[in-house]
């Protein structure tokens, strides 16, 4: 699905709080239709950067292209067409989830037949049909992240940042977190996900792991695994993560 | 606009799902009202009186009716000697000591003169400055009974200025008349700094704002959809405190309520941009409450809610030319009260509204999408 138009563009990236780095020179492309994992320790920088990357934090020098836009000059235009999902669940848990998805779509200037087709398409999809008129906060966080994931990408963005989306989430749930994200991936929307759990790293396409701010691999999962010796992505991880200590 | 309408939608249903939110908007009013104004008397009753009377003469003993007789002092004992009067004072029991020598009417009627030594409790140099004059004003006219009976003088042969005084504006001096403009100005400060601060502080702290934030909203768009909703409320809650204090305490209301509004619409631009201020600026709710508490309670005391304003110090008349409070304590006294029109609160529409715009620009250039 990949093909050569850069989604992302990012070079010598970098981001420094104080005298701390966290993000060190980072450079990586993230191609359309990529479903692309950003992995990284706790700490690494991960957020940090999709941070950057959303237009919700200036990096401190470096090149950053979202969807061809230049990430200083044009954040307010790259906000239009990008989705984000935040490591914290950020959908109004005081609303029901038809005011939620009404309130989105409205934001993004979906039009009311725009918004009511998709809103009743994504109830359908998450089976949510006896929740619509509950209050967020009241549903189970699996069904809250899957509704926050779906909210994201109501309004047909090129790309969705999704920050750790399945943290603390059931394997049952996680498995059908990764249905939508291959559903949103073959409706054309490039997908940047980290996360900590390596089988979900073995379903990216291409993948990058950070290592204290720095970017240490970047390829495609088969490839890394040749390239480090290692029989799981888990292994990979972990030799990486051993190097860094070894040498600091 | 189709994006603010939006964003008010989601705000009142917000706003009016909070079930802390009804109580604050209805209850608040009435027991503020119902508290401070009756509470926050400026009226003195029940002086405590001790009288040390060493005389006890006819004349000793008229004075001491002249006192019992009057609604505002209450003789809590006497005695013979002056320590049962030092004592009463020191243990609290009394406000004023009157003292009378012997020889108080020996004198008066041999000499056309006498003494009489009044200890006054100075802790609160206001209550204190009163119970001198109310005093004061009953020995004087207990003078003017002695020198008609002893002269055996009539009334109209005496010499005397008649000074008929007449209150303007609050003719019976009615404290309450004074109080509920001051107090529903505090409230509907309270409600529009308070809530604003803390609703949108409590969006980061959640971090629904970093979700908004990612969404092409722009500035202004958000702050019209925080602010609107709580200057509606805001406006609401005057609109219901000047109704308690009509029905409860019969206010005046002799200025136009257009007048009224109008200026406490521009300063409700003022109490919300501050707040939107601070709550931008803060990280947590703590930090809102605390920072918006001290700065109500600066704005509060110096405003002339309980110390009219001419009587401060001339630094704290100049500092409370940047007190909004204080601009709107006053206009709502002067158009309650007064009556005044547009055209006698000029300086002060022109003045909220410099900071209106001010305290606005100020608040949309803090708020910022990007870190």
């Amino acid at each position: 699905m990949a093909t050569q138009e850069k989604i992302i563009h990012v070079r010598d990236l970098v981001k420094k709080f104080g005298n701390f780095t966290a993000n060190d020179h980072l450079n990586f492309d993230v191609y359309k239709g990529d479903i692309y994992g950003f992995l990284g320790a706790n700490g690494a920088g991960k957020t940090t950067a999709i941070k950057i990357l959303c237009g919700l934090s200036y990096p401190t020098s470096g090149t950053v292209e979202v969807a061809g836009l230049n990430i200083y000059k044009e954040r307010e235009n790259i906000k239009k067409d990008i989705g984000y999902m935040s490591q914290k669940f950020s959908l109004y848990e005081q609303l029901t989830v038809q005011e939620n998805i009404r309130f989105y779509g409205g934001i993004y200037g979906l039009k009311k037949k725009e918004l009511n087709e998709a809103g009743n398409h994504m109830i359908e999809t998450l089976q949510l049909q006896n929740e619509r008129h509950k209050i967020v906060g009241d549903l189970p966080l699996g069904w809250k992240q899957k509704l926050a994931f779906s909210i994201a990408i109501m309004h047909n963005p090129c790309i969705v940042f999704l920050d750790e989306p399945t943290g603390g989430v059931d394997p049952k749930t996680r498995r059908q977190f990764w249905e939508l994200i291959y559903q949103a991936a073959d409706r054309g929307i490039t997908v940047f996900v980290t996360t900590h759990y390596m089988d979900e790293a073995e379903y990216c396409q291409r993948l990058s792991i950070m290592v204290d701010g720095r970017i240490e691999a970047l390829g495609k999962p088969e490839d890394l695994k040749n390239e480090h010796a290692a029989g799981s992505m888990e292994e990979v991880f972990i030799k990486l993560a051993r190097k860094q200590k070894e040498t600091s | 606009m189709r994006t603010i309408l939006i964003l008010l939608r989601k705000e009142f249903i917000m706003i009016f799902r909070d079930r802390t939110m009804l109580p604050i908007i209805f209850v608040m009013p009435l027991l503020q009202l119902l508290i401070l104004v009756n509470a926050a008397t400026f009226d003195m009753k029940n002086i405590k009186m001790f009288i040390i009377d060493k005389d006890h003469s006819a004349t000793s003993l008229r004075l001491q009716n002249k006192f019992s007789g009057s609604p505002f002092f209450r003789i809590e004992d006497q005695s013979m000697n002056v320590e049962g009067g030092h004592n009463s004072l020191l243990k609290g029991n009394a406000d004023v000591v009157l003292h009378l020598e012997n020889g108080f009417e020996h004198d008066l009627m041999t000499e056309k003169q006498t003494k009489a030594q009044l200890l006054v409790n100075g802790i609160n140099s206001r209550t204190a400055g009163l119970i001198n004059a109310y005093t004061s004003n009953v020995i004087a006219d207990f003078n003017k009974n002695v020198i008609i009976d002893n002269l055996h003088l009539k009334g109209d042969q005496m010499l005397q200025v008649n000074i008929s005084s007449s209150f303007w504006f609050n003719p019976s001096l009615n404290y309450k008349n004074y109080m509920v403009p001051g107090i529903l100005v505090i409230l509907v400060t309270i409600i529009g700094m308070f809530l604003t601060a803390l609703n949108i502080v409590r969006e980061k702290e959640l971090g629904t704002i970093e979700q908004i934030n990612v969404t092409p909203i722009k500035k202004h768009q958000f702050v019209i959809g925080k602010l609107f909703p709580f200057w509606l409320i805001a406006l609401f809650e005057l609109a219901f405190g000047l109704t308690l204090g009509k029905l409860m305490f019969d206010i005046p209301i002799e200025g136009s309520l257009l007048v009224l509004f109008s200026f406490a619409a521009i300063y409700l631009l003022v109490i919300l941009a501050l707040g939107l201020f601070i709550s931008v600026s803060a990280k947590t709710q703590q930090q809102v409450m605390f920072v918006t508490f001290f700065f109500m309670l600066v704005f509060i005391l110096m405003s002339g809610l309980f110390t009219p304003e001419n009587s401060m110090p001339i630094w704290a008349q100049r500092a409370n030319a940047i007190n909004p409070l204080a601009y709107f304590m006053r206009v709502n006294r002067m158009v309650l009260l007064k009556g005044s029109g547009f055209a006698d609160i000029a300086n002060e529409f022109i003045s909220i509204s410099v900071f209106a715009l001010v305290s606005l620009s100020l608040a949309i250039w803090r708020y910022r999408k990007t870190k």
